[in-house]
């Protein structure tokens, strides 16, 4: 016995420039703050700076005022400010090492900042619907599969750190994995809406478990072996764990069952301990989680933890740390840089960030009235929260350390096209999510004048 | 540049940091959309207050004695049933009762009608009328056909609930 009532929303969007903002403003301070800690002064070109990223980050929030005013208002300034956050790291990191700003790493995220901005506005701009995606499941899946396995084709593969996870075209290195991400999300949306009735009604009650059907295990054995494959060939730890991960979590939210769960982590486990007796490189991965300070091995994780440790509970302050003496700082280990020099509230504060973007995307699931835009949002917010998990584990030893990239903070390309790609899909889906249901004309109309409708059956 | 400059910045970065996530979560806590569904749990019937009564006063005959003259119904009590314990005051309006989510009293209940009954106000007395339900509704044990006076005491049954008008 339930009442239902429904609430008109409001679309928020001056509570958006506003929290935009304090992020760009938040981000100077901390440009500042480097300039000062390092050289005495404030940085050169501050107001250029500051200016462009103004531009930047308006320009997208007039965008989304003019083409999704009802879009979720907290996800721009989220990811404002986590993606200037990571730039002043990078620009800290690139002065530690000597690099001036011409040719140091900073700028070159810049660029890629800005492209990732302007592709996730052409997203926004043509995808006015995100339902227009489910047209394209299994254009989806090939795309998505192919962009997985272009790394291992040979002449634009390349192999960087031991992993084949790159392709290089000309003087551009690109990670294809993070677009087939959210290619696949899209792909396993569009296939669980159409096959999740199958998959969360048929089969066997065991001891308390719905066990599907044999023939219903075919999609997660399909994800497993492609996951492993990727493991296998690709080296790839991360991705790996992040593509099972997403399906199975997929899998959870269209069919409600905890049995795909406790199937998943069986699989999942399995092929971990598997690849574990195989293969060096998992098996060296894990006695580096065991015991970072063990002699003979990379001491990588070792020193993100004696970072952190040095940077206590308020941190040393940006420019006053040594970030810089752990290899990869400014990609896969910048959560160790941060920790060390924003201290761990500083550490805490990105991670809570990050907490209230997934809840925006799954918050936006549970809004959005199509199954298939459920399905999406909750796999495009599972996804940044693996990753977060993956990384963020990885560095503090919960799980053994995984090459994947911190999204919007991490140097890296690719990672920022994705990540921004993904918050645009998001936006999408909440504007449809938040937007007022139109009136449903009242009043019968006469039998005689109802028009003939197309009905696709799919 | 100062050492207490720079600590002051240090710090006033972090302080902002929170600051943005506090105002975050303060737009989140406002920021309600979508539909609202409220699911009204059958109140459960106090076990604590039973020992309370003696069973040798019985509480009408008290409560008649008080006041013997006002019989006129002003509440209805739901003494049996799931939803046992609730209590609604009468409207001049009408109180329909029924499991359609729009009536006064929502019944959940597999033997009431959408719209089962309606007890109104018609010349200062109290009335109650059987909508067309299904099962029918009891006054005591006789089932309705039209409308039929209550006062203060009487017992409707409808389906497995039964309701009493009270003063």
């Amino acid at each position: 016995m339930t009442t239902v009532s429904s609430f008109a929303p409001r679309t928020r969007r001056n509570v958006e420039l506003v929290l935009l903002l304090l992020a760009v403003g938040i981000v100077v301070l901390a440009y500042v703050n480097v300039g000062l800690s390092v050289s005495g002064a404030f940085p050169p070109g501050l107001v250029t700076h500051t200016a462009g990223l103004l531009v930047i980050s308006l320009a997208f929030h007039l965008l989304l005022r003019w083409k999704a005013a009802y879009a979720d208002p907290l996800l721009l300034p989220i990811v404002t400010l986590l993606n200037g956050l990571g730039l002043v790291m990078i620009h800290r990191l690139d002065i530690a090492n000597g690099r001036d700003v011409g040719s140091g790493l900073a700028l070159k995220q810049l660029t890629w900042s800005a492209l990732a901005v302007a592709i996730a506005a052409v997203v926004l701009w043509f995808l006015r619907d995100h339902r227009m995606l489910r047209r394209y499941t299994f254009t989806a899946a090939v795309v998505g599969f192919g962009l997985l396995i272009l790394p291992l084709v040979p002449g634009i593969g390349r192999t960087v750190n031991g992993s084949r996870i790159w392709i290089g075209l000309g003087p551009f290195t690109f990670q294809p994995g993070e677009v087939a991400k959210i290619v696949l999300a899209v792909f396993f949306a569009g296939y669980l809406v159409q096959t999740r009735d199958a998959l969360s009604l048929a089969g066997r009650k065991v001891l308390g478990f719905t066990f599907p059907r044999g023939r219903d295990l075919g999609p997660i054995i399909v994800a497993w072996v492609l996951s492993l494959m990727v493991l296998v060939f690709e080296k790839d730890l991360g991705s790996s764990l992040l593509l099972f991960g997403l399906f199975v979590s997929m899998l959870y939210v269209a069919t409600e069952r905890t049995s795909w769960i406790a199937i998943g982590m069986t699989l999942f486990c399995g092929g971990a301990y598997l690849a574990y007796l195989v293969f060096g490189h998992v098996q060296q991965r894990v006695h580096l989680w065991l015991d970072p300070f063990a002699p003979g091995q990379s001491d990588q994780v070792a020193k993100g933890l004696m970072g952190m440790a040095a940077g206590g509970l308020l941190g040393t302050g940006l420019g006053r740390g040594r970030p810089d003496l752990t290899y990869f700082a400014e990609s896969d280990f910048i959560i160790p840089s941060f920790g060390e020099e924003l201290g761990l509230i500083g550490l805490f504060a990105l991670l809570v960030l990050y907490v209230l973007l997934v809840e925006r995307g799954l918050r936006t699931a549970l809004g959005v009235r199509d199954g298939f835009g459920k399905l999406l949002a909750a796999g495009l917010a599972f996804s940044v929260a693996l990753q977060c998990f993956v990384v963020v584990g990885g560095v503090t030893r919960v799980i053994p350390l995984t090459g994947l990239t911190m999204p919007f903070l991490s140097y890296g390309g690719s990672s920022l096209l994705a990540n921004w790609s993904l918050v645009a899909l998001l936006l999408r889906i909440s504007d449809v999510a938040r937007r007022p249901v139109e009136e449903v004309q009242a009043g019968p109309t006469p039998s005689g004048e109802a028009k003939t409708e197309v009905v696709a059956i799919r | 540049m100062s050492e207490l400059t720079l600590t002051i910045i240090r710090l006033g970065l972090l302080v902002l940091l929170w600051i943005f996530i506090f105002s975050v979560v303060g737009v989140l806590r406002g920021d309600i959309y979508g539909t609202r569904v409220v699911s009204r749990t059958p109140r459960k019937p106090a076990p604590a207050r039973k020992p309370a009564e003696r069973p040798d006063t019985p509480a009408p005959q008290k409560r008649q004695k008080r006041q013997p003259h006002s019989t006129v119904p002003q509440s209805l009590v739901v003494t049996q049933g799931v939803l046992t314990g609730t209590s609604l005051p009468l409207r001049e309006a009408g109180t329909i009762i029924g499991r359609n989510p729009e009536c006064a009293l929502i019944l959940d209940d597999d033997f009431a009608s959408g719209r089962h009954a309606r007890i109104f106000h018609r010349d200062g007395a109290w009335f109650v009328e059987d909508l067309g339900s299904t099962n029918g509704t009891f006054v005591g044990t006789e089932r309705l056909t039209g409308p039929v006076r209550v006062e203060a005491g009487s017992t409707l049954r409808i389906g497995k609930t039964v309701i009493e008008l009270r003063r």
